[in-house]
């Protein structure tokens, strides 16, 4: 998205990660194949896609989160900082510390509010103030109000919409230079879903964002760039193989995109 | 390079490092280390089954023959002979135990599952059900000694096969309840509630809807906790005591492999040394086809 | 009822009395069979109490401290069997949780193939299959030779000690300990093994996805989630040891003379109510009987304090 909003980065178009013709297999079943996206710095970039299409698949292969699922096996490359983070040599503890995620269920650690953020930010080596930290945390992820009487207390007291933002102050805790959020919505009610929105509109000044999401308005609302994700029968099998359909500015794929089956799944004609 | 980063506000209060891994970094010699420690621990705890398994098949089968079965134990001093008494009483009072057990646990399971609702007596014989499981098979056998044994109320019999049964009744029952109880729960309420809306009694839903559906857990339960029962060697020593003859009845002693383990064992004569490892052999071998059975069973059944 | 024709199919429209009975003798019967588990309890406690009644009035309380164990003079003390038990089931518990637990760390947190997994754990398994008397059997004749230069080298080394000053010769409480570890270690295994699968995949996700290592992961997140029930499973393996007769009773040497030493034969009071309940006679039946109601308080306070421990962990996670 071409944005006349004046943006402290000079690169904001810079390409953050990309993805080189990466297809994701869970044994012998191909997930999604043969996918090419350049997800850039400092933007909201949305997938979208109708379920089994894979796109979750791909966010997770971006922090190598897919390692923790058994049989799960990239082909193709993905690009980030210089580094291919599918390489052998690569650490995938030293990934996620720079990408940060947020989960579809908000997981808080069953520990109290307070150690939820100050766990993260010790692990990764953090000589500042905590206290200084964790506050900063929680006004980014705009739970500071909710929190700031009852840090002692535990993470899992708040309520749904409040753990996920909880989550979200967790993540970028640790200061990643890029955060990927699945679907982090999907099990909160509108009021919660806005005020997490919001604070993505917040958080997209210093970081990269990616999320996966179902719902297109939410697109429509925080993306920058999307891209839509289908999936396809396969030959022969009994299974379907996802695979990336357009990748655009969002503005674009909502309102003139290239492919037919675009159109039809942004104007709700299935999926 | 070419794709640059953003820098993060306050990113120099972190330890960034390069996405390399580095196999001299503290936490990866940790982790090495770590992982070391598990997989050593993870060996230990076999070799004891390895080392166990070996001997009882090494020592116990060279001395398999039909022999063996059809014979009596020699007199102590004397070689040759078998263990077909014992083999013969292990299956009497195991069956023994297992008619009592099934029908007292599948009840008391059915109870607690489809009857009670939850209210606090089910509460108390699940919270009873739990100690019993606790309690100690020598104390099982302390007890049915001194209630059935020592007070002769089985017709003025003192040490018998069915006092011996009942001891390992006592042991099983625990297992049987809790297996039949929880199967009973893992059965969805909507099949009993289609039995219920085509107008079935509770005792119809039970018996043909509900206790078939639930088979295979219940059934690989009962199986594991028989052959637990087989080898129980605790509760008999004094109820079923040693036979070194054919079984006669139900109400006199009788031989068992698990007591003639223990009495041979100790016995300073190789012929019955080597008896208590040929009775080992037929009785891990019987213990664990069972137990690969059930297993193979219910994976097979959950398909 | 009038005659509707196409109610004449249905001839049990109305429940027959039968059915009626049948329905709800069922339920009584099920009811009187639950009500067993009571009845045994019960019993049990009241036929070792009863049996017991008369060694409590002639030894009092000073039966559980002192040491005297003397069939000729009709003096009964069980010190010795209840320190043994004891001393026991603890040091064998110190070893075997450990060991249990990095097993099921080993088995579940994705280090080596599913397949190997599964094997071990299926292994781990069969190990609590074998029957005590066998491992009895293989403790006597196998394990015992084995480790006895070791358990000498300790003694070469510790004797000065006074857990260690005896010179090992055989059955003792040494091995005794090592063959309860053997049969303690597959509940240890099993229950934290379940208790470690049970973790939720999300929290796993949120430890590693803020850039833990895997025994970061472990130690700070899925081990404090999953320390409820393995504190259960292992206070159920403590009473599992401290009832535990037939293997301690072939290996531990059965003695009546009380020594610190661990290379030193010793008792439990299962290990002595085997080998002493089929001969004994006159009070010293109600002596036996005495020791096995302290067994069987001391496996129902760990078994009870098992459980309060499980809820009392489930209620806070």
């Amino acid at each position: 998205m071409t944005s006349t909003q004046q943006k402290p980065k000079t690169y904001a178009n810079d390409v953050c990660m990309s993805l080189e013709n990466v297809t994701i297999s869970y044994g012998n079943f191909e997930a999604v194949r043969n996918v090419y996206i350049d997800i850039p710095h400092g933007q909201v970039t949305a997938f979208i896609g109708p379920s089994g299409c894979g796109k979750s698949t791909v966010l997770r292969a971006l922090n190598r989160m897919n390692d923790l699922i058994p049989g799960c096996h990239l082909k193709g490359r993905v690009i980030f900082d210089n580094y291919d983070l599918y390489e052998p040599h690569v650490d995938p503890v030293e990934v996620r510390r720079r990408i940060g995620m947020v989960f579809q269920k908000p997981n808080p650690f069953p520990k109290t509010i307070y150690e939820n953020i100050a766990f993260g930010a010790r692990i990764n080596g953090y000589r500042g103030d905590m206290d200084e930290l964790v506050e900063r945390s929680l006004r980014k992820a705009a739970v500071w109000d909710e929190c700031k009487d009852k840090l002692q207390e535990s993470g899992l007291a708040l309520s749904g919409g409040q753990q996920q933002r909880l989550c979200i102050a967790r993540a970028i805790a640790t200061e990643p230079e890029v955060i990927l959020m699945d679907e982090p919505c999907s099990a909160l009610d509108p009021i919660s879903t806005l005020k997490i929105e919001e604070t993505m509109h917040e958080l997209k000044r210093s970081y990269t964002i990616v999320i996966v999401t179902h719902n297109m308005q939410q697109a429509v609302r925080v993306a920058d760039m999307t891209a839509f994700f289908n999936a396809e029968a396969v030959e022969g099998g009994s299974g379907k193989v996802g695979y990336l359909v357009e990748f655009s500015e969002t503005e674009r794929i909502f309102n003139a995109p290239a492919q037919q089956s675009t159109q039809d799944y942004v104007s709700g004609r299935f999926g | 390079m070419s794709i640059s980063t953003i820098g993060a506000p306050h990113e120099d209060l972190f330890d960034r490092r390069p996405l390399s891994f580095d196999r001299r970094l503290k936490r990866n010699r940790i982790n090495r280390v770590l992982t070391g420690v598990a997989g050593m621990f993870a060996t230990i705890a076999i070799i004891p089954l390895v080392l166990v398994l070996f001997y009882v098949l090494v020592q116990g089968g060279s001395l398999i023959s039909l022999s063996l079965f059809t014979e009596l134990p020699p007199p102590p001093g004397l070689d040759g002979g078998g263990i077909g008494n014992a083999v013969v009483g292990t299956l009497v009072v195991t069956l023994v135990a297992a008619l009592v057990a099934i029908p007292v646990g599948v009840g008391g399971g059915i109870y607690l599952s489809e009857y009670s609702m939850g209210g606090w007596f089910a509460r108390f014989v699940r919270f009873g059900n739990d100690v019993l499981a606790g309690v100690p098979s020598i104390i099982c056998g302390v007890f049915v000694y001194g209630a059935i044994v020592a007070t002769r109320i089985l017709f003025d019999r003192s040490y018998s096969a069915l006092a011996g049964g009942l001891a390992l009744a006592v042991l099983m029952l625990p297992t049987v309840i809790k297996t039949t109880d929880e199967g009973l729960k893992l059965v969805p309420q909507e099949l009993r509630w289609g039995a219920y809306g085509v107008g079935a009694s509770r005792f119809v839903t039970i018996v043909r809807i509900t206790l078939p559906s639930a088979f295979t857990p219940i059934a690989t339960g009962v199986v594991l906790a028989i052959a637990r029962a087989a080898g129980e060697t605790a509760p008999l020593i004094f109820t079923a005591l040693f036979s070194p003859f054919w079984p006669e009845s139900l109400l006199s002693p009788i031989a068992t492999m698990s007591v003639l383990i223990f009495n041979f064992a100790i016995m300073p004569y190789e012929a019955q040394n080597a008896l208590a490892w040929a009775a080992s052999f037929v009785l891990v071998v019987m213990i664990l086809i069972a137990n690969l059975l059930a297993r193979w069973f219910s994976s097979f059944a959950q398909r | 009822m009038t005659t509707d024709s196409s109610n004449d199919a249905f001839t049990l429209r109305r429940r027959p009395p039968l059915e009626r009975f049948l329905d709800t003798g069922f339920r009584q019967l099920t009811l009187a069979l639950a009500s067993v588990v009571a009845l045994l309890l019960l019993g049990i406690f009241l036929t070792i109490a009863e049996g017991a009644h008369e060694a409590i009035g002639t030894f009092g309380a000073g039966f559980l401290v002192s040491s005297a164990w003397d069939p000729v003079n009709n003096q009964y003390g069980a010190l010795v069997a209840i320190y043994g038990t004891m001393v026991s089931s603890l040091l064998a518990l110190a070893i075997a949780v450990p060991l249990g637990v990095g097993t099921a760390i080993f088995i579940t947190e994705d280090l080596i193939p599913t397949r190997l997994r599964s094997a071990i754990g299926l292994m781990v398994e069969l190990l609590a299959a074998i029957p005590s008397v066998v491992l009895g059997l293989w403790a006597i004749f196998v394990m015992e030779p084995a480790i006895r230069p070791a358990l000498e080298l300790l003694h070469r080394l510790l004797g000065w000690t006074p857990f260690f000053d005896t010179i090992p010769q055989g059955p003792g409480m040494a091995p005794a300990i090592l063959i309860l570890v053997v049969m303690i270690l597959p509940i240890i295994t099993a229950i934290s093994r379940d208790a470690l699968n049970q973790v939720p995949l999300e929290l796993r996700q949120a430890a590693y996805g803020i850039g833990s290592t895997r025994w970061g992961a472990i130690f700070n997140i899925i081990l404090p989630a999953a320390i409820s029930a393995i504190v259960g499973g292992v206070m159920l393996s403590l009473g599992r040891a401290m009832g535990e007769t037939m293997a301690v009773t072939m290996i531990i040497g059965n003695s009546l003379n009380f020594s610190f030493s661990l290379l030193a034969p010793g008792n439990t009071i299962s290990a002595m109510l085997a080998n002493q309940f089929g001969e004994a006679s006159g009070i010293q039946v109600s002596a036996l009987m005495y020791a096995a109601l302290v067994l069987m308080v001391l496996t129902f306070i760990v078994n009870v304090l098992a459980q309060m421990l499980v809820r009392r962990f489930s209620l806070r996670y």
